[in-house]
């Protein structure tokens, strides 16, 4: 079951990478989300994927799936989220300026 | 002993109080305040002289960083008076001149601030027992003498050689921080009397040899030594009280009194040995020579003063034979050297600060420093031309002036080597009287072109700014008392050698044990030897080729400009620069993907290589858990999802794509039992998907990526390398287990926060503070956000300045 997921993050990271390294400044934040998506299987996965119940105490059952990495992917999704919203308003933005996405077209002169 | 303190600080209080008076006293010339200050110490050093010669020392310990052994240890001995009287005497008498050489109209606070810096820096420098805390003074002479050489900073000469100074001088101090600290490894010890007492042990350690070189750059450097000696003519920039005394007098010695202060730590070792001697005999023919092609005085004065160091600092070298057979009749005559050294640096501080005060005057009063524009100013300046004429006597080394004493020490030490046995002096020893007879013929031929080619000749008033004329007192006076001085040392050689010399030969050669007899009889007259013959020849072949200059002179056209040092310098900056600018315009692109692709090389080279060269990988999957059919199911989807955005066409279906990604993960999460994180995964990638899509609103359609097929193989390689590495690492992780997980402490929720659902207890209790900082995150993009779309000022304002 890890492993499996393990191989999925892996292709995931993948295309992201292939993503971020693009001319176009929106494949660019589609790579990042993909990555975070990524990174948060990741986090899940390193937890260990081992059968129990969900964090909720009184349930049946006295064993529990791990409940620390649940926490810390929740605060990384919405940071992540965050992180993504004010990108997506900034390429909003940058095209508003210099209308264009293309980053080869708005990289630094070459005084700079 | 505190009178020593006050010496050390009283310039740096003076330089901060200057501005003050300056406001102050708009009327009178500032520089009578500050004359003040080293006259002041001059004659706290001059009371404590009779206790030094006799031999006493003097120490004192201020703490400064006393946990790291770093204090402020004032050591007042023989050396440290010879070079502290020069400094505050020559100072004093440097500033009575620089009075009446800058008019009101220059900013003189300025000038004075700097000299005062300077002038405590160095004797920080010469007083120092604490080799960090003289660095630290050292590095002040290198600044303060920037600051003084670009005095006139509108001059784009004076601005070149400031900075041509500093990185010539700063780069040997440098080197010489490096040196003390390795001094200091060796010998676990700062001060200097204890590393002198102790590095006998140490002469083996693989550090010695690098220590002593180091440390000698750092001299050279300071001391203008070859090939360190272009910064010197260039400094001649500075107004010329500037030159006269840290270009003469004072901070060109501060490498000679380091070579001379370590000499008891290195002396006696073959490298000291030829580095010194070696360089300084080199300097001293290579300064000579090239003195005699000058047209400009100052840089004439230039060339010639990094001879005569070049002639100390090998005296210096051959003095330190001395140390390598120990205290003993044999050992005696080599110290000679040392006392010769010594002897010339008080003579050479005399003479060369009233020739460049000589020139000074030239210039002030005639507008040009030219000597093809100079002639015949005799009649004109007669008083300039008799202290011109002691001073370049006493250079060329004529009798009655202290020169001539010098030079025949001189001669008597250069001689002495012939006979040494050591250091395969055998074989080279014959070279050193050669080189300094040759080098005394040239020092005789351009004293003669300062003295005839200045103010004999026809004069030429067509040539000249102002018409000639005398001097003023107040300027002349400074000169006449060095000019005093040269002669005075002449006549009467053994005051100034049992009192100031002797003292300073004790702290040179600390284990030797008479002083007295380390102390030679300086007589005018001694009877016909060699080195009266030697200076027979130099006056009559020097007189001869000054009288043939300019048949002989086209051989200094034969050296290419290209060869000179000052063009392999100018040469090797401007290719620094421009490789250095190369580099960074090679790999500074400016394209967003370059930069990631840097750091994914990085990625992979660091982790990657570093995990594989450690052996770190490693696979175990018998820990896993089952797969159940869905799994496999949702899997596939998502991977299918995922290389599908890779190739679809439109960006519309890349977003809804990535919304099926992150569906997906939310039903993992339903799966692995996290029914908070589906939720939330549920809302957010909803969010996110309206966003994206009211982006492109907005935003034109997706062109076709046009990349070269090169860069696109490179793109797919490190998407795939960075894929594999992650991968890699995780299933690492996955199979090293290390202990257990802590969670199970937050699974005591409900008796310790009151919560059942313990993500939410972890969220709002265990870990509050991370959602907090989380809630500010979210805070900031949301003004973020609003600022971005609603402050659009910039483009405005560019507008206005548009029209």
């Amino acid at each position: 079951m890890e492993t499996l997921i393990t191989v999925l993050i892996g292709v995931l990271v993948t295309v992201a990478t292939y993503l971020i390294l693009s001319r176009n400044l929106i494949r660019v934040i589609l790579g990042t989300s993909l990555l975070s998506h990524a990174v948060h299987l990741l986090l899940m996965t390193m937890g260990g994927l081992k059968n129990g119940n969900a964090p909720l105490l009184g349930e049946k059952g006295d064993i529990y799936v791990d409940a620390l990495p649940q926490a810390l992917i929740l605060t990384a999704i919405v940071i992540s989220f965050a992180v993504t919203a004010f990108f997506l308003v900034l390429v909003y933005r940058s095209y508003q300026e210099s209308r264009t996405e293309d980053l080869d077209v708005i990289r630094g002169l070459d005084d700079e | 002993m505190f009178t020593i303190i006050i010496a050390i600080i009283l310039p740096f209080l003076a330089a901060v109080l200057i501005p003050f008076f300056y406001k102050r006293l708009s009327r009178l010339h500032i520089g009578w305040f500050v004359l003040a200050v080293p006259v002041t110490m001059f004659i706290i050093l001059a009371r404590l002289l009779p206790a030094i010669a006799r031999g006493d020392t003097f120490l004192k310990t201020i703490n400064w960083i006393p946990s790291y052994d770093i204090n402020l240890s004032l050591y007042l001995d023989g050396l440290s008076m010879i070079f502290g009287l020069l400094i505050t005497g020559v100072g004093s008498l440097v500033i009575l001149y620089s009075i009446y050489y800058l008019s009101a109209r220059e900013s003189l606070h300025h000038f004075y601030i700097y000299l005062l810096l300077f002038m405590g820096a160095m004797l920080g420098v010469v007083l120092s027992d604490n080799i960090l805390v003289l660095y630290v003074f050292w590095e002040l002479t290198s600044i303060s003498s920037f600051l003084l050489i670009a005095f006139w900073f509108h001059r784009k000469g004076s601005r070149y050689g400031a900075q041509k100074s500093l990185l010539i001088t700063v780069s040997g101090g440098v080197a010489m921080l490096a040196g003390f600290i390795m001094v200091y490894l060796m010998t676990d010890t700062y001060s200097i009397r204890e590393i002198a007492s102790s590095m006998s042990h140490y002469m083996n350690d693989p550090l010695f040899l690098p220590a002593m070189l180091l440390v000698l750059l750092g001299a050279f450097t300071k001391s203008a030594q070859f090939p360190f000696h272009i910064w010197l003519p260039d400094a001649m920039e500075a107004p010329t009280p500037v030159s006269a005394y840290l270009h003469s007098a004072t901070m060109v010695k501060a490498g000679i009194y380091l070579v001379a202060r370590l000499t008891p730590v290195f002396g006696g070792d073959q490298v000291w040995f030829w580095a010194v001697s070696g360089v300084g005999i080199f300097t001293l023919f290579w300064g000579s020579f090239t003195a005699v092609r000058q047209v400009d005085l100052k840089a004439l004065l230039a060339y010639s003063t990094i001879s005569q160091l070049g002639l100390i600092m090998s005296l210096f070298g051959i003095g330190s034979v001395a140390l390598h057979f120990g205290y003993g009749p044999q050992s005696i005559i080599y110290t000679q050297a040392t006392f010769a050294a010594l002897f010339h640096l008080v003579n050479h501080s005399t003479f060369k600060g009233a020739l460049f005060m000589v020139v000074g005057i030239i210039d002030h009063e005639v507008g040009t420093r030219d000597i093809r524009r100079l002639g015949g100013l005799m009649a004109l300046m007669p008083i300039t031309f008799t202290i011109a004429v002691i001073g370049s006597f006493s250079m060329a080394g004529l009798p009655p002036f202290n020169g001539f004493l010098s030079k025949e020490l001189f001669f008597t030490a250069v001689l002495n080597v012939k006979q040494l046995d050591v250091f395969s002096l055998e074989t080279w020893g014959l070279m050193f009287p050669i080189i300094a007879w040759t080098a005394s013929v040239l020092t005789f031929v351009y004293c003669m072109i300062i003295v005839f080619q200045t103010f004999f000749g026809r004069y030429q008033p067509e040539k000249l700014e102002h018409k000639g004329h005398e001097a003023p007192w107040g300027m002349l006076i400074s000169p006449i008392i060095l000019a005093v001085f040269v002669i005075g040392i002449f006549f009467f050689p053994n005051i100034l050698g049992s009192s100031l010399l002797k003292p300073a030969m004790a702290s040179i050669f600390p284990g030797f044990a008479e002083p007295g007899e380390l102390t030679p009889h300086i007589a005018a007259w001694h009877g016909f030897n060699p080195e009266l013959l030697m200076t027979m020849g130099v006056v009559v072949v020097g007189g001869l080729l000054y009288k043939f200059l300019r048949y002989w002179k086209p051989v200094y056209w034969l050296f290419p400009t290209e060869w000179r040092l000052n063009a392999l310098y100018d040469f090797t900056l401007g290719q620094a620069e421009r490789r250095s600018s190369a580099i960074t315009k090679f790999y500074m692109t400016g394209y967003l993907r370059d930069y990631a692709l840097y750091i994914y090389i990085f990625f992979f080279l660091a982790v990657g290589g570093g995990l594989f060269l450690t052996g770190a990988f490693s696979f175990d999957m018998s820990g896993n858990a089952p797969i159940r059919v869905y799994e496999w199911i949702l899997v596939l989807v998502m991977m299918t999802a995922g290389i599908a955005i890779l190739f679809v066409k439109s960006r519309l279906t890349a977003t809804l794509l990535n919304g099926v990604l992150g569906y997906s993960i939310a039903i993992f999460f339903v799966l692995f039992r996290a029914p908070d994180l589906a939720l939330t995964q549920l809302v957010v990638e909803t969010v996110t998907t309206a966003l994206f899509l009211l982006c492109f609103h907005f935003l034109p359609e997706w062109k076709k990526e046009e990349f070269r097929p090169r860069s696109k193989l490179v793109n797919v390689f490190i998407s795939i390398t960075t894929g594999t590495i992650v991968t890699l690492i995780a299933l690492s992780v996955q199979s090293n287990k290390l202990f257990e997980t802590i969670s199970i402490y937050f699974q005591n929720a409900y008796e310790l926060a009151g919560g059942k659902n313990i993500v939410n207890a972890i969220l709002g209790d265990f870990r509050a503070f991370d959602t907090m900082l989380e809630v500010v995150v979210l805070f900031i993009a949301g003004i973020g956000v609003f600022t971005l779309i609603k402050l659009k000022s910039g483009r405005e304002e560019q507008d206005i300045e548009g029209k």
